[in-house]
Parts: structure tokens; C-alpha cells; sequence
């Protein structure tokens, strides 16, 4: 059984649970008690493409929802200077524990009106450059940098390329793997693609438990190598992009709990535990001297796939 | 009279019979089946020692025929002047992906190459250059740790050595097989080049056909120079997949050399018979005469 029956399963076993009116009969404990087994063993033995399912579901909270939660006295900023402001992408002024930082969170809506928007929280180049500008302003004035990555890719648009998407993207590479100032990357639920790596260069580089990290999303991988698109549930499984999977690897630094069956459980944990490390993080890297901060950072990458 | 004349042509009727046999023979005995190629733009049969002589460029249409590394090496760079760097270290199946092994071995086989991309130094009008030249013959160009790993390596030995860099590029993106690892190499490479920038480092990016995906989004986009050859295609997006996205055709010419020349993001298109010289020329103003 995976994820998504599961969930209907427990949905009709709640709404068999609210139909009982005498909530101390022996059947009501019952039910109880199976949708809890159900629960447990569900959540605790995760699939791949389970966590796939987690990552991108509906009511998962957005990048918008932990700005509220983590920062404070936040002024969103706008625009790349050259083209447009764009929505995928918001960047940002705010306090962390009463330190100003920069925010640049890839944001994808909660409704269908917003996802249009924010255009499902796939950014045009503009969106790149925006971050660019933001960043070397944070360098500029020695603020930290914290990224959230959220997006299922760099949008594949017309005007994207028009635009120059792979020179934005290689930029924001380039630009970040130098910045003299701390940078913290959180992939909360999709880090797809040269898209979400574009702001993962950074000191440190932490995934939600249930958030993917891949070279390209499952769907595309399956239609690339097999030519099926249907196959994705299977490209999951093989492509290793769950968080688990990428600690082992050593490409990303820490794991963020989420509560047993997502972080739309409850976002104050999740929130709690992200600030927790941030905190943390932030500490070490601002005692660090500016050379091996960037000297680490550098070997970071550079020791992924070295012979 | 009349006699001798009919004579006369009988003989040569012969001796033309015979010499066509002759060369009939000849031809099928010392040339090869692949004396001709076929343009894959005009489906012109182009002899193969023209072709050579002419760069890979097709006489009738001016197409620009896809070229291996090491013929692109002869093309550019002094006679005798190239050393191989990590000539012999080649890709693992770390994910024991299925296929990828069989595949590795079946591209080594065809190509005498251990990977996609041929690194070391050489000379061009007698200039010392760091260069890294991809091979598309290779899994299409793709880059997984070991592309990633070379292309690194040479960019810190030009940095070392203080040498002018050539990366010639050619690929269709990040290599599915070895996943997450292959996308890092994006940011590797390109790490690299803002520490090579950073200390004043020469770069020149040449952009062959086809360049995509996880390699144009990295090193092949952060030239201080980028020259891109005729017609090639040169983008973020395979083309499908913006058309999928849209729900429109996309028009001629969308993402080929001239339209990002238009653009702003390529400084020059150059044929590849002035190659040679706009690269020593370029090499030339950077390092003094």
C-alpha cells in the first residue's frame, strides 16, 4: 500500500470514527486503534516515491509560511533590475534572532490562482538574476544568507531561454560558491534540477525529511532514460533523492525533522527545528574566519565526486 | 581505310571496358564503404579527403558536421603540442544503475575514449593553453563525476600555471545515470571558474553542437569570452520539452548560434575555418605578444 491509499483508507476509517455517535464503544477504540497501526506503519517505512507524494503535496506548507514563522519585521524586495520582478522567487529583508538577514525562497503557491502567479515556483531567468542582485547586496552589507529551495525546476519557457536561462543559473553557481558572507540552503519539499542547485551552493546544506533533492524530477528522468513517463514511481525508487539518500552521499549536511506524516502536520515543529538549525549553523559559520569558510565551501563541492 | 578506323575503335572500345572494370575494382578494393559522408543537413555525399582538407564543413551547404575531440585537438592547436591529462580515468557505476555499465563499455568501444571530454595542455601559435575539449560521440557529451572531476582538474592547473583556458563544449546535459552527483559537478566547475576568474584567469568558452542542459547552465556559459560555431544548438531546455510546456512550435532557428548571438549571450559566431586564428588572436591580446 503507499501513501496516497493509505491516506484514503485512514480518510474512511475517520469518517466511519465521526459517524459513531457513542465514542466509548468498544468499536470506536477499535478504529481508533487501526488508524493509529495504519499510521505508524505507514509513515515509518517510506518509500521513495512516497516522500515524492509528501514532498509534493497539497496542503504542504510553502517557503511563504516559514518566512512568517522564522523571521521577523520581513520586507520583501522586488525585481532584477533589467526585466521584471519575478513571483517564483521572493527575496527579502528580515530579522533572524534579532540578526538581519537576506531571504531568497523559492515560493510556489497555495491555490491554483497563486501557483499561476508564482508560476508553480518555477523561475524565468529575471527570477535568477533577481537573486543575484539581492545577494551581493547581502555581501555588501555582511548580512547572512538564507536560501529556501522549493521548485520542481528552472522553467523550460520560451522567453526563459530568450532570456538566457543556463547563463542565469551558471551565474548564480559561480556567484554564490565566492559570496563573503554565511550562506544556509533549506530544500523544504522539491529541489529539482539545476533550478533548485542554482541556490544550493551555499556553507550549508540541510533537506526536510520529506523533501526531494534530485538532478531532474522523476517523471523526466523516466521519459529520458526509458522513454516513460509512467515509470516515474520506479525513477524514484533508483534516482536517490530522498533526504536520507543524499545525507548518506555527503551532498547535503543535516536532516529536518518533520512530525510522523508530514510537516502539514504541524508546521510549528518543523519550524521549531529549522530555526534550531539555522541558530546553530549561523553560530559556527560567523566565529569562522572569512578564508576557511570560503575554502570549505569550496572543497564542499569540489570533494563530490573527486578520484 | 574504313577498316582501320573500326579497328581503331574496337580496340578502344576495349581498353574502356577494361579500364572501367579496372577502376571498378580498384574502387571497391582500396576505399573503404565510408569514402563519403553524408551532410546531415543537405544529404550531400561529400567525399571523405575533401571533408578532411575543408574542416568537417560541408562544401555545398556550409553546415558544420559534428567533429570527435581529438579531430577538433587537430584542428585548433599546434602540431604535436597536445599532452593528455588523466587520460585514463573513467566512470564508475556507484549506483549500480542498471544498463550504465554495458553502456560505458559500449561508448569506450566505439569511441577509444574513456569518457566525454579530452583534458591537457597545448599550443596554439605557440601559446601554452590549459584545454578541456568535449566529445558528443561519448553517451552525447554527457557530464557525471569524471567529466566534472577532469574538467575541474585542468581548470586548477590553469590556474596554478597561470595559463590561458579553452573549453570546448559539446553536450546534452548532466548524465542521467550517475544522478544528484552529476548535477553537483554544475556546481564544481563552475566554483572553479570564479576561483580561476578571481586571479585573473583568461577563459574562452566554445560552444559546439549541441550544448544544453547542466553544462550550459555552468562552465560553458561563464567565458570572459564565449564564441559559439555556426548553427549549433545552444540552450537550457531540450525542445520538446518548451514545446510540451507552451503548447506552441517553436520557430527556426530557436536557440541555434545566431538567435543567442541576437540575444546578447554569445560574443561571437565564428565558421570553424576562422577558428584557429580568432582563438590564437584572442589568446594573443590576453597573454601579450
Amino acid at each position: 500500500m503507499n501513501l496516497r491509499e493509505c491516506e484514503i483508507l485512514i480518510k474512511s476509517l475517520e469518517a466511519e470514527k465521526a459517524k459513531i455517535e457513542n465514542v466509548n464503544t468498544e468499536y470506536y477504540d477499535e478504529l481508533d486503534a487501526q488508524i493509529k497501526r495504519i499510521q505508524k506503519e505507514t509513515y515509518s517505512n517510506l518509500s521513495a516515491w512516497d516522500r515524492v507524494y509528501l514532498a509534493r503535496h497539497a496542503d504542504r506548507p510553502k517557503a511563504q509560511d516559514y518566512i512568517d514563522l522564522l523571521f521577523d519585521n520581513f520586507y520583501e524586495l522586488h525585481g532584477d533590475r533589467g526585466v521584471k520582478d519575478d513571483r517564483a522567487l521572493i527575496g527579502g529583508i528580515a530579522y533572524f534572532n534579532g540578526t538581519p538577514v537576506t531571504i531568497l525562497a523559492q515560493a510556489k503557491g497555495k491555490t491554483t490562482k497563486e501557483n499561476i502567479e508564482r508560476n508553480f515556483g518555477m523561475m524565468n531567468p529575471e527570477g535568477y538574476r533577481k537573486a543575484l542582485r539581492l545577494a551581493k547586496q547581502a555581501e555588501k552589507f555582511g548580512r547572512p544568507i538564507i536560501n529556501i529551495v522549493d521548485t520542481s525546476g528552472a522553467f523550460p519557457g520560451k522567453e526563459a531561454e530568450e532570456r538566457g536561462q543556463a547563463e542565469a543559473i551558471a551565474k548564480c553557481l559561480y556567484t554564490f560558491s565566492n559570496l563573503r558572507v554565511p550562506i544556509i540552503s533549506i530544500v523544504i519539499s522539491e529541489g529539482g534540477s539545476g533550478g533548485a542547485l542554482a541556490l544550493s551552493v551555499a556553507d550549508r546544506i540541510a533537506m526536510l525529511e520529506n523533501a526531494i533533492y534530485s538532478i531532474l524530477s522523476p517523471e523526466g528522468f523516466a521519459s529520458i532514460l526509458w522513454k516513460d513517463e509512467s515509470r516515474a514511481q520506479e525513477a524514484a525508487e533508483v534516482m536517490k533523492l530522498t533526504s536520507y539518500d543524499l545525507l548518506g552521499k555527503k551532498v547535503i549536511d543535516a536532516i529536518i525533522k518533520e512530525p510522523l506524516g508530514g510537516a502539514q502536520e504541524c508546521i510549528e515543529y518543523v519550524a521549531e527545528n529549522m530555526k534550531k538549525y539555522i541558530e546553530e549553523e549561523l553560530a559556527v559559520l560567523s566565529k569562522m574566519r572569512m578564508k576557511d569558510m570560503l575554502e570549505k565551501r569550496y572543497m564542499k563541492f569540489r570533494k563530490i565526486g573527486m578520484i | 581505310m574504313e577498316n582501320l578506323f573500326k579497328k581503331r575503335q574496337e580496340r578502344l572500345d576495349i581498353f574502356h571496358s577494361l579500364r572501367k572494370k579496372v577502376v571498378h575494382e580498384n574502387i571497391k578494393k582500396e576505399i573503404p564503404d565510408n569514402v563519403f559522408k553524408t551532410c546531415d543537413k543537405c544529404n550531400e555525399s561529400l567525399p571523405y579527403i575533401d571533408l578532411v582538407n575543408n574542416l568537417y564543413v560541408c562544401e555545398r551547404c556550409g553546415h558544420h558536421i559534428k567533429i570527435s575531440g581529438r579531430e577538433r585537438i587537430r584542428q585548433l592547436f599546434d602540431e604535436n603540442t597536445f599532452k593528455e591529462f588523466d587520460k585514463h580515468i573513467s566512470s564508475k557505476n556507484d549506483d549500480h544503475f542498471a544498463g550504465y555499465d554495458e553502456k560505458l563499455d559500449k561508448y569506450k568501444r566505439s569511441t577509444g575514449l574513456e569518457e566525454a571530454v579530452i583534458c591537457g595542455v597545448a599550443k596554439i601559435d605557440n601559446h601554452k593553453v590549459a584545454i578541456a575539449i568535449m566529445d558528443s560521440n561519448f553517451m552525447m557529451g554527457s557530464m557525471g563525476q569524471v567529466v566534472g572531476e577532469k574538467i575541474t582538474r585542468v581548470i586548477e592547473y590553469a590556474m596554478k600555471k597561470k595559463l590561458p583556458l579553452i573549453i570546448s563544449s559539446t553536450s546534452g546535459g548532466a548524465r542521467m545515470q550517475e544522478g544528484i552527483i552529476s548535477l553537483m559537478q554544475m556546481a564544481k566547475t563552475s566554483s572553479a571558474l570564479k576561483r580561476y576568474s578571481d586571479q585573473g584567469g583568461f577563459y574562452i568558452s566554445l560552444l559546439t553542437n549541441p550544448t544544453t542542459g547542466g553544462v550550459s547552465a555552468s562552465f560553458a556559459m561563464l567565458g570572459d569570452i564565449i564564441i559559439a560555431e555556426p548553427d549549433a544548438l545552444v540552450g537550457f531546455a531540450g525542445k520538446r520539452v518548451i514545446e510540451k510546456t507552451i503548447n506552441e512550435v517553436l520557430p527556426k532557428g530557436f536557440q541555434r548560434s545566431e538567435f543567442l548571438l541576437e540575444k546578447g549571450f554569445v560574443d561571437m559566431v565564428v565558421e570553424r575555418k576562422d577558428l584557429r586564428k580568432t582563438l590564437s588572436d584572442l589568446i594573443a591580446f590576453h597573454v601579450g605578444k
